[in-house]
């Protein structure tokens, strides 16, 4: 438990290698050692979504996995996806619709709605609803995160592939 | 939308062009926060920084025979382990009372428990450590030698002389009773069918998914601490650690930037944050302190633990003619510092009724300690209560003599065209809309329809219900609600706004932003009366050394305190402005206007002066101004209501779902809200406000709820096992408006944060209520759980 390894993965499109000790979970390598701290954490349990990043296309509770076993990984978080511009529509969603107060569950809740969106490019509104069943929004009571989320399908199926 | 009152006859600053008030505008800043980059206190790190945990009781009453941490002080990064004893060498105890509520008592509570931890989860040491998991780690070398006690766990039995008393010095539970006779209750029920009930309420939390958090930096050498704290009152932050520390305000600097949600949890300043103060002191340095999710649950404040016993008195034709409660709730084992913990129970005495004509209201409210944690204010304060009880009341005797429940409420609720009046308990209303509102909502859900679908589906056993609910709401507190009673949370806000040297406005507010849209419409409201566009204006708020002296955000005061302060200072600098602009084109302020960040002729709109060059010419070239000019680019104002203590709002919900009477489970179908906050200054905001607080009034229905054992064990302190409403089992909420500003500011604005979940649970448990009416089951519990509605049901 207290010997360091050394773990190497794509953090964001960037090489990234430590030291860390086999117990760290991948949300505090992220916030502590990379200082990325749009990750969040609300539970540590895995039962929040606050803390939700994308692992080689999938979307994985942070806190639930170990930093070892991201080795090889690429790991991509929020300051990822808005740097490459793949959700700022979705962003602009949620701004237009005011889809978040504290912002605290956001980052997650993009991860996730992002990731629906990929694998179901129109979901009606009963699909968003039960696929962002996994985040707590503690704030906004859901509906304006849905519209968001309904908006951003809308505007990309008609938006010439 | 319907406004209740005629325009004023001269343009107010509401109809001036190009206003923002009245319009959904985005937030500023969303963009830090949706990419990712906000700056909650939980992401902050300071050079030199220690991470503290408490070691909490795991007894719900204990003595504290000794505590060995030797082994512990001698792990690698390990910097000091700090026990009760030691602290109080830095930090002074406190007591949780206010004057104006007679009779309140608690007892000294310390930063960490001293002999006796009162509750699980009271801290009995803190350890502090280079990193939280050293510290944790460290945390279980420590071996603590307890003594258990016995634990007052039941409110039912707290005041029985065979139960322990908790305080000894304070000679009995009771921690505060309140009656109130209005009226001739007696012979009211005497003449009247009578209905009566008991409510209970579980005992729910707040669950802010940023847990609360707090680094706090003594600078040695500037005999300073800065405070960073996700709060909703800064400045009462800085005035209590200044208080027990022993320093000057001035000492002590608070500085909240994000918040990852609030709703009344981080409006109180909790023994593990003034520990982590003091240890700061202590040992020099930077100390974080960030709640884990168990410690969440078992020390942010619950709310309420209610079990009220109610009775109504109806005539045949309908008539209401009086209303009696008896209200008992458990506070835990201490008032809650500095607001206290009876304000929930006042409040229910307050609001019982409070929508409906009848003189005559009898209430007696007591309030317990217990070996608990701690319970005080958290969103809607005692309003869910109020009318989940007034309404159940209602609905009980609308079925007792046969009369639909909008037919019973349309005959009592005070007239629209009755104000100013009072309620039997006192409270002055100065404008509401009870009626209008609820028409508005017999309209938007077309009530007719949906009990003709109700009839039809129940001929198929399908068991749908409709729920209605009428509120009235407490805003814009004046001092009435602390000052009076001695506590030192400010009442008024403050804002300053000056232009710079670009034409652009800075706006430094009191009010805090916790994602209701402060900052939005703080720059609103500034950009609508100075003529700037809202991109031009920035607002600061959430730091005592640079924002005016105020109150902050809680009890629904941002808007209608926090924005008329924002309304007068803008229209202070404005004039400035305009009178250095008469100057300089030779003119008169009068005959000057300022719209799209230019000066205009007041009667033509001509252009005449940019703003940037009116701000260039006084701060670079002042020597070119007419002599005897001196320019004030900057303009302050403060803001309280005087003439009503609160500013009274009201609302009427409904609530339209399915009981499944072989599970007991309950399908929320749609939810409908009309609201009326006076002057509405950001549409989607306030319609965001009512979802968000309309979703926790359904938790508290449905879903919440703190499960304690005998021993006084909170059971389910996870957020697994604590279950809060997911997008997937909530409905579309509609929000609709009726608006009556208040006449006691210019803007007009009443509070709308406490809205939704004052009446969601209630029109919940009428729905579900009125679904299984079938049955002849009546249910006045919540949260309804499919056991609470398959027991009624008698299926278990
Ligand atoms: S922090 Fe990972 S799911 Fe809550
Ligand atoms: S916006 Fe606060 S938790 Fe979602």
């Amino acid at each position: 438990m207290s010997t360091p390894v050394s773990v190497s993965l794509l953090v964001n499109g960037e090489p990234i290698d430590a030291f860390v000790l086999p117990r760290l979970n991948l949300a505090d390598f992220l916030r502590e050692n990379l200082k990325l701290t749009g990750t969040h954490i609300g539970c540590e349990h895995g039962v929040c979504g606050a803390c939700t990043v994308r692992i080689d296309g999938e979307i994985v509770r942070s806190c639930l996995m170990l930093t070892v076993q991201a080795q090889g990984a690429s790991v991509e978080t929020i300051e990822g996806l808005s740097d490459s511009g793949e959700i700022a529509d979705l962003q602009a969603a949620f701004r237009e619709r005011n889809a978040l107060q504290c912002g605290y569950c956001t980052p997650g809740m993009l991860m996730t709605a992002q990731d629906l969106l990929k694998h179901l490019p129109v979901p009606d509104r009963q699909a968003i609803r039960e696929h962002l069943s996994g985040n707590y929004c503690r704030c906004t009571g859901y509906q304006a995160i849905v519209d968001a989320v309904e908006a951003t399908a809308r505007m990309r199926a008609e938006r010439p592939a | 939308m319907m406004v209740t009152r005629a325009p004023a006859e001269t343009l107010s600053v509401l109809d001036r062009p190009n206003s923002y008030i009245g319009k959904t505008v985005p937030r500023p800043n969303l963009d830090r926060l949706l990419q990712g980059r906000g700056q909650y206190v939980s992401d902050l790190e300071l050079p030199r920084m220690a991470h503290v945990v408490f070691l909490r009781s795991p007894y719900a009453h204990a003595r504290i025979v000794a505590i060995d941490a030797d082994a512990a002080r001698r792990m690698s990064g390990v910097i000091s382990i700090v026990t009760g004893r030691e602290l109080e060498a830095v930090i002074t105890p406190w007591v949780g009372v206010l004057s104006h509520l007679k009779g309140l008592k608690s007892a000294p509570q310390h930063a960490i428990a001293i002999d006796r931890a009162c509750w699980q989860g009271e801290a009995v040491a803190a350890v502090v450590a280079t990193s939280r998991a050293v510290a944790e780690d460290a945390m279980e070398q420590i071996a603590v030698d307890y003594e258990e006690l016995e634990a007052v766990t039941d409110m039912r039995t707290a005041l029985d002389p065979a139960t322990p008393v908790i305080h000894a010095s304070l000679g009995d539970n009771l921690a505060f009773e309140r009656t109130l006779n209005a009226g001739d209750v007696d012979q009211a029920l005497s003449g009247s069918e009578v209905v009566e009930a008991d409510f209970v309420f579980g005992r729910h939390t707040g669950v802010t998914l940023e847990p609360r958090a707090v680094v706090a930096d003594w600078n040695a050498a500037e005999a300073r601490l800065t405070i960073y704290q996700g709060t909703q009152a800064p400045h009462m932050v800085q005035n209590i650690a200044a208080l027990h520390l022993g320093l000057r305000e001035a000492q002590v600097r608070v500085v909240c930037k994000d918040v990852g949600g609030s709703f009344g949890i981080k409006v109180h300043i909790y023994a593990d944050e003034m520990a982590t103060y003091a240890l700061s002191k202590l040992l020099r340095r930077p100390i974080k302190f960030v709640a884990d999710r168990v410690e969440s649950f078992n020390t942010d404040i619950h709310a309420r633990d209610h079990r009220c016993r109610g009775r109504i008195g109806v005539k045949p034709d309908g008539t209401i003619t009086a209303f009696e409660i008896d209200d008992l709730t458990g506070i835990g084992p201490y008032s809650m510092y500095p607001r206290t913990s009876a304000i929930e129970a006042n409040q229910v005495v307050n609001l019982v009724g409070g929508p409906y004509v009848t003189p005559n209201y009898r209430a007696r409210a007591r309030v317990v300690f217990q070996n608990k944690n701690v319970m005080c204010q958290y969103r809607a304060v005692g309003h869910p209560i109020a009318c989940s009880v007034t309404e159940g009341l209602v609905d009980l005797a609308a079925a007792k003599i046969g009369m639909d429940p909008v037919e019973i409420r349309r005959r009592n609720l005070i007239a629209d065209d009755a104000y100013p009046c009072a309620s039997p308990s006192g409270m002055k209303f100065e404008q509401l809309s009870h009626h209008a509102s609820l028409a508005k909502l017999l309209q938007m859900m077309d009530y007719d329809a949906l009990r003709a679908e109700q009839t039809a589906l129940r001929a198929r056993n399908i068991h749908r219900g409709i729920g209605i609910a009428s509120f009235i709401e407490v805003t814009n507190p004046s001092a009435a609600f602390y000052g009076v009673g001695g506590a030192k949370i400010s009442s008024q806000d403050g804002v300053a706004v000056r232009l710079d040297a670009q034409g652009s406005v800075i706006c430094q507010t009191s009010i805090t932003e916790q994602g209701q849209g402060s900052e939005s419409l703080t720059a609103q409201i500034v950009g609508s009366v100075l003529g700037v566009s809202m991109e031009r204006v920035r607002v600061i708020l959430g730091d005592t050394d640079n924002t005016p002296y105020g109150g902050g955000t809680w009890a629904s005061r941002g808007a209608g305190i926090g924005g008329e302060a924002a309304l007068q200072a803008a229209k202070a600098l404005r004039q400035n402005v305009l009178d250095i602009a008469a100057a300089i084109l030779q003119s008169t302020s009068g005959g000057l206007d300022i719209v799209n960040n230019s000066i205009v002729s007041a009667d033509d709109g001509a252009p005449r002066i940019e703003l940037s060059e009116l701000a260039r010419i006084v701060y670079f070239r002042p020597d070119t101004l007419p002599p005897g000019i001196q320019p004030e680019l900057m303009a302050t104002r403060h803001f309280v209501p005087r003439q009503y203590p609160f500013a009274f709002t009201n609302g009427v919900q409904a609530s339209w779902l399915e009981v499944d009477t072989e599970t007991g489970f309950v399908t929320l179908l749609k939810h409908w809200v009309v609201e009326d906050c006076g002057t509405i200054i950001n549409p989607q905001l306030v319609d965001e406000q009512i979802r968000g607080g309309v979703v926790q009034g359904l938790g508290a229905a449905l879903f919440e709820k703190c499960i304690y054992d005998e021993r006084g064990q909170l059971t389910n302190a996870n957020m697994a096992d604590y279950l809060v409403p997911m997008s997937g089992e909530m409905p579309d909420i509609e929000i609709g408006h009726v608006v009556s500003p208040t006449r006691e500011s210019e803007l007009g604005a009443k509070g709308a944060g406490e809205a939704g979940t004052a009446g969601a649970a209630a029109a919940v448990a009428n729905a579900v209520n009125d679904a299984l009416r079938p049955f002849g089951a009546t249910i006045t519990e919540i949260p309804l759980t499919p056991q609470v509605i398959l027991t009624a049901l008698g299926r278990i």
